[in-house]
């Protein structure tokens, strides 16, 4: 049972969206803008970090649903789970490598990310505003798993429902509810 | 140095948010309701428990920003700020607010350690789900501003006064008010 009395039948953060609008809506925005409007990352390459920082934070609704929506942008879950168990060997870029290394980082603490973790992200070819919407990523999903676990809130385990969050994830974006 | 290429001379999180406008308008207005809007909880209340969760986090600049703006709130009372840091169970706080730190400490570690028993005290002290829920959501905010103002190797000024001018500045006007004054103009427009 939820610390407080979350609207019933909502998982995850979309309780603690219902019985808040007020935060919800510019904390959607920020996802919104984050992860799913264009850029020089792709949406999926986004959602990847999304996923592995919930991760590493052993957050499951957030790793769940990211991770669902990471899959539907990449047309299927298996780089999902190479990233999440070891990234270094999945099959994505090395620039990538070298943001989920900084994310990693970033996850553990602002001042573990050291000039060497940027330095090798460039010579992969990031750019400034990709290594800066990195450590915001990760930033605010040390954020996000911390809202979901400390109201404590209803993760279902039903990957029916995840997949489909995801799909409407990938599709629609963060601006409005997925149910 | 920042790691990348922040605007100069705009300290910590304003650097950031400069650099990325469409990113700081939803921070800006995460931290506005979180800490100024309408509850039953002060203004300076809540800078105190982001205060606390960005000392926790060794964040210099958002303690240092928000105990200055939490003191501005509180008559310009630095030291119940910095007995807040140290050590809130004897600092000169309601029961209530020390009950709420607790949980925001918890928070802060991750959000698992927040136990049933931790939300019960606070109840117990007369804390309604929204404080509760803001406790929270202040706690996991502030894992997330800290991080991303250490993540980016931002500019941190050392000298206290400039703090205490900027605190006085946004306990009067606010963050999104106050935002306007760094962020470009074609951002503030949107």
């Amino acid at each position: 049972m939820p610390h407080i009395a979350l609207p019933e039948g909502l998982p995850g953060i979309s309780g603690g969206f219902a019985f808040r609008p007020e935060t919800a809506k510019p904390m959607r925005e920020l996802a919104h803008i984050l992860l799913h409007e264009p850029g020089s990352l792709t949406p999926g390459e986004r959602e990847l970090i999304a996923t592995y920082v919930s991760s590493q934070n052993d957050c499951y609704f957030c790793q769940t649903s990211h991770g669902a929506a990471a899959a539907s942008h990449l047309g299927g879950d298996q780089i999902v789970s190479q990233v999440k168990a070891d990234f270094q060997s999945a099959s994505i870029t090395p620039k990538l490598k070298a943001l989920l290394a900084i994310a990693g980082k970033v996850q553990q603490g602002g001042k573990r990310v050291a000039p060497e973790d940027i330095e090798k992200a460039r010579i992969e070819g990031a750019t400034d505003i990709e290594i800066h919407d990195t450590v915001l990523i990760a930033a605010a999903f040390c954020m996000y798993n911390r809202y979901v676990d400390g109201l404590r809130t209803w993760q279902p385990h039903d990957q029916t429902m995840y997949a489909k969050m995801g799909q409407h994830l990938a599709e629609h974006g963060y601006r409005t509810p997925s149910r | 140095m920042p790691h990348i290429a922040l605007p100069e001379g705009l300290p910590g999180i304003r650097g950031a948010m400069a650099f990325r406008p469409e990113t700081a308008k939803p921070l800006n207005e995460i931290v506005e309701v979180l800490l100024r809007g309408p509850s039953t909880l002060s203004p300076g209340e809540r800078e105190l428990i982001a205060t606390y969760v960005s000392y926790l986090n060794d964040c210099h600049y958002c303690q240092s920003s928000h105990g200055a703006i939490a003191a501005a709130h509180l008559k310009g009372d630095e030291d119940l700020v910095k007995r807040v840091k140290a050590d809130f169970q004897h600092a000169d706080i309601s029961d209530k607010l020390k009950s709420l730190l607790v949980i925001a400490g918890k928070v802060q570690r991750g959000g698992k350690n927040v136990t049933a028993e931790d939300v019960a005290d606070a109840r117990n002290l007369g804390a309604t789900d929204l404080e509760i829920h803001d406790t929270v959501l202040i706690a996991a905010a502030f894992c997330m501003y800290n991080r991303y103002v250490d993540g980016l190797g931002t500019i941190q000024p050392q000298d206290e006064a400039s703090y205490r001018e900027r605190g006085k500045q946004v306990a009067r006007e606010g963050y999104i008010a106050v935002s306007k004054t760094y962020l470009p103009a074609e951002a503030i427009a949107r």
